[in-house]
């Protein structure tokens, strides 16, 4: 059976932000709302990091387990999705998720929030598939399109991979195998030559 | 006379109406079971035909779960640039 799982190469993640906005105009998300985000570790040294960060649609979900409402549900593929209609907007999810996917956008004034939205694997929500009324609450249901989440298809550098979590966790150990590891991940013939024909890497000159 | 009587009647059974439409509000309040789902349920991926929508590639058989999935298994490997551009 088929999990659905984000996986981000640190290594080949560029920072530019190509999958928050895929994100962002595949599923219409308002102003103020980040299903997806990138965080950079160490920005501005040599050797900064970045990964792209949104819901992990967590095996043993905390935001699950914390619902006052129980408005979550995990469909088959393993993707956790959430009832609007049922949603109270408490705030609850967003305290207990460990990667501050859950977002709250703002209802009105004095800072009210409204029901909660975080990124829905590009699966939808509990409501006629493709239909208005699902695309204007959860966006785009590309899954039941037969395609995968806007982010992973559209990342330039293919360091976010999306889909089938024992397909992505083969084609990210065919990359990382083939590309090494230290200094050879880097370089001309890395980033332009085909993998068999990698030069080694050279030393420093004496 | 009697017209007047006819109005008062159509104008009581109006009235009646009007009041009992007022016990024919849906319940709201959801009968809560603790640690269940309480909300719609939701239909599967694969009920969906490819046809449903515009720009599809892919391509399974309606409601078979391991059509769809095999479907997008293929599609993942679009996400792979050694198979993609070639090795």
């Amino acid at each position: 059976m088929a999990r659905m799982k984000f996986l981000c190469d640190a290594e080949r993640c560029i920072e530019c932000n190509g999958c928050v906005t895929a994100c962002k105009q595949e599923n219409e998300v308002p102003w103020g709302v980040n299903r997806r985000r990138v965080v950079t570790l160490n920005d501005g040294v040599p050797g900064e990091k970045s990964i792209s960060v949104a819901c992990m649609h967590c095996s043993d979900a905390p935001c699950m387990a914390v619902c006052p409402v129980d408005c979550f549900y995990r469909t088959e593929e393993g993707v956790v999705l959430h009832d609007k209609d049922i949603c109270i907007g408490c705030g609850y999810c967003f305290y207990a998720c460990p990667f501050g996917a859950p977002q709250f956008p703002q209802a009105g004034a004095f800072g009210m929030r409204g029901k909660m939205d975080k990124c829905t694997f590009c699966a939808g929500g509990p409501e006629i598939d493709n239909s208005a009324e699902e695309y204007e609450k959860y966006g785009s249901n590309r899954l039941s399109q037969g395609k995968l989440p806007a982010c992973a298809e559209m990342c330039s550098t293919k360091a976010l991979l999306g889909g089938d979590g024992s397909v992505i966790a083969d084609i990210f150990r065919d990359r990382a195998t083939k590309r090494g590891k230290g200094a050879e991940v880097w370089g001309w013939s890395t980033a332009y030559g085909k993998p068999d024909q990698q030069q080694p890497a050279k030393g420093p000159k004496s | 006379m009697i017209s007047a009587r006819k109005l008062a009647i159509s104008g009581a059974a109006l009235v009646v109406l009007a009041v009992l439409s007022g016990c024919g509000e849906r319940e709201q309040v959801i009968l809560y079971q603790q640690g269940k789902y309480q909300g719609k349920p939701d239909s599967k991926p694969w009920e969906s035909a490819p046809g449903d929508s515009l720009y599809t590639s892919s391509k399974w058989t309606k409601g078979d779960k391991s059509s769809w999935e095999s479907a997008i298994r293929s599609r993942n490997q679009s996400q792979n640039e050694y198979v993609r551009i070639g090795g």
